[in-house]
């Protein structure tokens, strides 16, 4: 039987409406959310993670690869999908997407003047496991300057958009680097009021988990929300 | 409640939110299995939910990515919910899906899609739900609509729109991210 999530923390989340972002003055709504209790609908979710994958889906060095590896330098980014309670979420799909080493997308959109690299393409995708342990090698991206005050700065950063096991659970963020001058100075960043919460967005340099001579390794855990506790669950619906 | 991990932080999709969720809107191939914006499934009647996101200024949002999950055509949630994503045209803004008219999922409820956009200047992901104008006479006997005013529960209804070029329903479901009839976004 499916029970329900506790309620989102918001304060733990970024500000709708952040003008040093300058985007989200005309789409944050105005109006303050909704409450509403949840149905089976919110937590259930689809099982986008019961289907393998391809060999080299979290593999970005390799998986458009042409002519060679993807430039770069090269890292392993890897962690635990767990939920608030602490408990492993296992079958969890990380979708992620990045700029290549110079800071530049491979995309239609993406008008920054620094070379394409024609073995990367920025796309990738893994699984967690039953201990809710994930993995992929990429390169580390490049930071790159955005319109929005002037030329503004991205820190290096991984989009990740991640699947648990119910749809109150679906996450969209993106992963900075430990030691990045550029975190604190980035209008995305602080969008998010909690110094704390800012902090487990920066992934953590493992040395001990280099592939030696190869792979660098940075740690980064996700957690998604968790399901209250099964003393709750016979409670009436819809009270 | 101490020991109680805090959930990471939500930060917006960006403007190229389609290399990893949605390659083929920027000419790549999907990769296998990922979710598309149609959705197969005998288990109802087909229709097509098409619409524009529209910021504070009217504009169109050319840029969002948006995720439908609903019950299927029997009111079965769960391993039998239906799921599929949509990204807005890069010229018109438009989103469409192909699904099916979702059956009642739980007693009392108005059948329903619900939604989430994702998008460039969006911190964390907006949460709605699409209501059929069949329902609208019982819809303010909903237990999740009661408390809304009559224009709030306006905006979470789509609007018949005849049919499409293969014959199938065509709602019509536009969302205004701010200002006059924004739409009602969830804390679910």
């Amino acid at each position: 039987m499916t029970t329900a999530f506790y309620r989102r923390d918001r304060s733990q989340q970024p500000l709708p409406l952040s003008p040093g972002y300058k985007s989200t003055v005309l789409r944050a709504p105005v109006r303050p959310l909704h409450a509403l209790e949840q149905t089976v609908l919110e937590q259930t979710g689809p099982a986008l993670g019961h289907t393998p994958l391809g060999p080299l889906d979290h593999d970005l060095i390799r998986n458009a690869a042409t002519t060679g590896d993807a430039l770069g330098e090269r890292i392993y980014v890897f962690g635990r999908v767990l939920d608030e309670n602490a408990r492993p979420v296992p079958n969890a799909l990380i979708e992620v997407w990045q700029a290549n080493a110079a800071g530049r997308y491979a995309h239609v959109r993406d008008g920054y003047l620094a070379p394409l690299d024609p073995n990367f393409s920025g796309c990738g995708r893994c699984l967690s496991d039953a201990e809710g342990r994930y993995l992929f090698r990429t390169i580390k991206p490049g930071p790159y300057p955005w319109p929005n005050n002037g030329s503004d700065w991205r820190p290096a950063h991984i989009h990740l958009s991640v699947f648990g096991e119910a749809f109150s659970q679906r996450l969209i963020t993106q992963l900075y680097f430990e030691g990045d001058p550029l975190i604190p100075l980035c209008p995305i960043v602080n969008t998010i009021p909690d110094k704390d919460a800012v902090d487990r967005l920066v992934a953590r340099l493992d040395l001990r988990n280099q592939e030696p001579f190869d792979c660098l390794a940075y740690r980064f855990d996700i957690v998604l929300r968790g399901r209250r506790q099964t003393h709750f669950e016979n409670r009436t619906e819809g009270l | 409640m101490n020991d109680r991990l805090k959930e990471t932080p939500s930060q917006t999709a960006g403007p190229y939110v389609h290399i990893g969720t949605a390659p083929q809107a920027i000419g790549r191939p999907a990769l296998p299995h990922q979710p598309g914006p149609v959705i197969e499934s005998n288990t109802g009647e087909a229709i097509v939910i098409e619409g524009l996101i529209r910021d504070g200024s009217g504009t169109p949002v050319r840029d969002a990515m948006l995720e439908i999950w609903q019950a299927d055509g029997m009111g079965r949630v769960g391993e039998y919910g239906l799921f599929a994503r949509a990204t807005t045209d890069f010229d018109t803004g438009i989103f469409r899906f192909q699904t099916v008219r979702p059956g009642q999922h739980a007693e009392g409820h108005a059948p329903h899609v619900a939604m989430l956009i994702f998008a460039r200047g969006i911190n964390i992901h907006l949460h709605t739900r699409m209501y059929f104008p069949e329902d609208r006479e019982t819809l303010t006997k909903d237990p999740d609509m009661r408390r809304l005013e009559p224009e709030a529960v306006a905006t979470l209804v789509a609007a018949e729109d005849g049919k499409t070029e293969d014959g199938l329903p065509l709602y019509r479901f536009d969302i205004r991210l701010q200002g006059e009839n924004e739409t009602v976004f969830f804390d679910i």
